[in-house]
């Protein structure tokens, strides 16, 4: 088994804000993140794809490929975006670094057929990441 | 409680900083053994380093808030239990754990994680501490399986 990791940077923004939630509330939870005007990030992608490199190839997956969905489904959708307004999939969720990733994850894992799709890491900051991957196996 | 296998899991990684003095020395040991052992780093007088520790929680994300855990509470509670207690001091001296144990930083992850598993919102996963941008180390609890020990490397990954 190998892992093989791409990494992409993507720039958008986003205002962390619940409308069932009074402004006084919106506040005190999410804090500077409420800013009705939102505010933006330079996102960092990591995406594992693990499997058994192919005996012709030598490679888990085609690198060019991987690159090509992650522009499709990625970058396209993403990059220099608003978050809340032009990502149909995050429509009624707020943007956080948790609900971004696993957006990303869904998008990702039934279009990479080669190997299988092992973690998304989402840096929001070089402080701040989210990681989606499946339950360990416990033995 | 774990998720089920195969089931999706989404963790929270934060990045703190701190800068502290230590001196690795074992009262386990001769002085010669030490100096033999810890080198530059037995030095009698100290030394320090700017560590980052980099924790991971896990947790449902709440619908409310698209959070794991609220950050603020997160890094109210290591800046208290964590960054108070360590930054700027001596952790020989003045970290009642290291009054008996030898202030490395594999036993520097161990105390961190004790003191962050209580964190009430969220599962405390992973705790990795860098001590120089060389040196990081990677503490998740005991009988803890390895970072890439998961559902999808199949019965390959599962050596135990």
């Amino acid at each position: 088994m190998v892992l093989l990791t791409r990494k992409i940077e993507f720039s958008a923004s986003h205002r962390y804000n619940n409308p069932e939630l009074s402004p006084e509330e919106n506040q005190r939870v999410f804090g500077k993140c409420n800013n009705p005007h939102g505010h933006g990030h330079n996102y960092s992608l990591e995406v594992t794809v693990a499997g058994e490199p192919d005996p012709v190839t030598g490679m888990v997956l085609d690198l060019s490929e991987l690159k090509k969905i992650l522009e499709r489904e990625v970058m396209a959708r993403m990059d220099h975006r608003h978050l809340n307004y032009e990502v149909p999939e995050l429509a009624g969720k707020i943007p956080t670094c948790e609900n971004v990733a696993r957006v990303i994850w869904d998008l990702l894992e039934p279009k990479i057929t080669q190997g299988t799709l092992h973690r998304v890491r989402l840096y929001e900051s070089a402080d701040l990441f989210a990681d989606v991957k499946r339950a360990e196996v416990r033995t | 409680m774990s998720a089920e296998n195969g089931e999706l899991k989404i963790e929270l990684g934060r990045r703190y900083r701190f800068a502290a003095s230590h001196r690795l020395h074992s009262g386990r040991l001769s002085q010669e053994e030490n100096s033999r052992l810890y080198g530059k780093c037995n030095n009698p007088l100290g030394h320090g380093h700017n560590y980052a520790v980099e924790i991971r929680v896990s947790g449902k994300v709440d619908p409310a808030t698209g959070m794991i855990a609220n950050l603020a509470d997160l890094d109210g509670f290591v800046q208290r239990e964590v960054l108070d207690a360590f930054d700027h001091r001596s952790l020989n001296d003045e970290v009642p754990a290291f009054k008996n144990e030898v202030p490395t930083t594999e036993n520097l992850c161990i105390e961190i994680f004790r003191r962050v598993r209580a964190f009430p919102k969220a599962k405390l996963e992973r705790v990795r501490v860098e001590e120089t941008s060389n040196n990081s180390f990677e503490y998740a609890g005991e009988n803890a399986p390895g970072e890439f020990d998961t559902a999808a490397m199949g019965s390959e990954g599962n050596r135990t």
